[in-house]
């Protein structure tokens, strides 16, 4: 089922959450809400589901307006961050929820909830732990709970809710793969917020890049993260350097005028040499050394203007240049793009 | 197994470092233990003592006697509608409260409060002024042949007026701890309204509900102040237990004054055994 959400605007007292949000999101999708805190993404799903009424503006699933039907009534999942299980429940009759408060006419018979909620069990690969109660599972284990609730009533749309903040970085990882695994099977189209990039880029088919109440930018993870629209998605998208002024570069993406110009290059796409190749190549001096794993963050202050830039190299290269403290080196910048200045990050 | 031994020997060491030396240790756990004996545990065994000073006999005679069975009958009377109306008025003020948002929250947390903080003659005196011969609504109530005050109903309204913010108090910070996001999941599944209620919030405040029951009930039946203004003392009629109390010992009639008192005395040794299962739970509840 499609998504359309048309001119919502949504206000907290003084605080504007929503400012004008329209977005388009096909049928099937899996789509992340991307953005730091108070940008309005759990807003925007709050609204989608219902539990929240926009001031203004339309929601509308496969164009049909659902702007004023209750929360009961559209028919979503939806997946909380803090899993907001039923405590006193077994982990059975939580996932048998939204299948036994159906009135009596178009409630299943108890078998066939049974069946119901064990082939879920099984999707979830928990089926083992029908008569637990919530507290007796991992934080893992509960979020998996909480999206087979959240399955059980067949929803035209999932709609989680930072689905994964509460967990630690390995099950978070393992969690998110299986997820992505999880819509291959089962297609439904899926809204999730979240404010880690890297999960966005991993998982989603689409990417809806949102700060202060607007959207920045909506499109494919390869869309934003290459062509991103404006310092304020690529700087969300990673780690980025900023040179005041226009940086000598053929091939760079050029927007706006020249007066006020700031000139970004990720981290990771900048080059350090030994002895200048050419002359786009700038005099540095190396001021810190972080190994990070499996890479290598080294500070620099440039010689010319005296900003400091960070560059993330892999091991085998940082080892092969051999790089000390204080040492004095060129560095290159690869992927340059360039916006004009009134862009504030 | 030298290894452990080592590390509870530091652990032990740590523990000893923050606490205080014996000598003020034991000195502050005796005064705190004189500080109950006196205070609390002395007082109640006075009231037993006092009751059984002349035999069980003696003790039942004056249990059994008239005006006293009268005293118990109107007590539990009071108690068996007031807890009920405060326990429904409690539990939709509880909820309003912490699971939404409108003008006037505030307003109703304060009123809430409102008998914790006037003197309970005070309250009393508010129905006398209202349901009084002299009162507001008096001069109605007597052209329809209707007494309020010096008879039950007045007395019923005096308990439910005083003990109105227990159960309320009880739930609010409760319900505040869980938050709303069950109740909105319950939603989001498709439940009405009462289905959430009923199935998702009622299960999760069930021990604060219990406990503030219990300490309401105990005070609805030991309530004197706001009673004692609006029942007029008359005897076999509108005597609640602590008036009958009051009454006897005014009598000098000290073993049947003990005898009834030790009735309050056990019906205060068993909320205190229910209020501690309840607390127990309740933090059970909250922790999981």
């Amino acid at each position: 089922m499609s998504i359309e959400v048309e001119n919502i605007h949504k206000q907290f007292g003084s605080f504007t959450a929503l400012n004008d949000v329209t977005l388009s999101i096909p049928s099937g999708e899996l789509v992340a809400l991307l953005g730091p805190s108070g940008s309005g993404k759990t807003t925007l799903l709050r609204i989608i589901a219902g539990l929240e009424r926009a001031d203004s503006g339309r929601i509308l699933f496969n164009g049909e307006d659902t702007t004023e039907h209750h929360v009961r009534e559209r028919k979503v999942g939806f997946v909380f961050q803090h899993y907001a299980l039923f405590k006193h429940m077994t982990v059975f009759d939580n996932v048998a929820f939204g299948l036994n408060v159906r009135p009596r006419g178009t409630r299943p018979s108890k078998s066939e909830i049974n069946a119901k909620v064990m082939d879920l069990l099984r999707l979830v690969q928990l089926e083992g732990l029908a008569q637990r109660y919530p507290a007796q599972l991992s934080g893992g284990q509960r979020q998996r709970i909480a999206l087979a609730r959240a399955l059980a009533v067949e929803p035209q749309v999932l709609l989680l809710d930072e689905p994964f903040g509460a967990l630690d970085a390995q099950v978070r990882a393992e969690l998110r793969r299986w997820l992505r695994k999880l819509h291959d099977e089962i297609h439904v189209t899926s809204v999730f917020v979240t404010h880690d990039q890297e999960e966005a880029l991993e998982v989603a088919d689409r990417i809806v890049v949102m700060n202060k109440g607007r959207i920045e930018q909506a499109g494919t993870p390869d869309l934003v993260y290459d062509h991103p629209a404006n310092p304020f998605v690529l700087n969300f998208l990673g780690n980025v350097n900023l040179f005041h002024g226009r940086l000598n570069q053929p091939g760079a993406d050029q927007h706006g005028a020249d007066e006020n110009a700031v000139s970004y290059v990720r981290s990771h796409d900048i080059e350090i040499e030994r002895s200048p190749q050419d002359s786009t190549a700038l005099k540095a001096e190396i001021r810190h050394i972080q190994k990070l794993g499996p890479s290598v963050r080294v500070t620099l202050a440039i010689d010319a203007t005296g900003e400091f830039i960070e560059a993330e190299l892999t091991r085998d290269v940082f080892k092969n240049l051999g790089l000390q403290q204080s040492e004095q080196v060129y560095v290159r910048p690869r992927q340059v793009r360039v916006f004009v200045e009134d862009y504030q990050i | 197994m030298s290894a452990p031994t080592t590390t509870y020997a530091a652990k032990a060491n740590d523990n000893h470092r923050i606490t205080e030396p014996a000598l003020v240790r034991w000195g502050l756990t005796v005064v705190a233990l004189v500080f109950l004996a006196m205070f609390l545990v002395l007082p109640l065994a006075a009231v037993f003592s006092q009751a059984f000073e002349k035999g069980l006999d003696v003790y039942l005679t004056a249990l059994k006697e008239p005006d006293t069975l009268s005293s118990i009958k109107l007590t539990l009377i009071t108690a068996a509608v007031a807890v009920p109306l405060n326990l429904v008025f409690g539990v939709m003020a509880a909820w309003a409260i912490a699971k939404f948002t409108f003008p006037g929250k505030n307003l109703l947390i304060t009123l809430i409060d409102l008998p914790f903080s006037v003197s309970p003659v005070i309250s009393g005196l508010i129905f006398v002024l209202l349901f009084g011969r002299q009162g507001w609504l008096g001069p109605w109530l007597d052209a329809h042949d209707t007494k309020i005050v010096f008879a039950v109903p007045g007395i019923i309204l005096a308990t439910i007026f005083v003990t109105f913010p227990f159960i309320a108090r009880e739930l609010i910070p409760l319900m505040e701890a869980q938050g709303r996001d069950e109740e909105e999941a319950a939603l989001v599944l498709g439940a009405s309204g009462l289905q959430t209620f009923f199935r998702v919030t009622l299960p999760n405040i069930k021990w604060g509900i219990i406990y503030g029951v219990i300490l309401c009930n105990a005070r609805a039946m030991g309530e004197f102040g706001a009673v004692s203004v609006v029942s007029g003392h008359i005897r076999g009629s509108t005597n609640t237990v602590p008036l009958h109390v009051e009454i006897l010992y005014n009598e000098y009639n000290y073993t049947a004054a003990f005898a009834v008192a030790s009735l309050l005395a056990f019906l205060a040794l068993i909320t205190l055994v229910v209020k501690t299962v309840a607390e127990w739970k309740v933090r059970q509840q909250l922790g999981r």
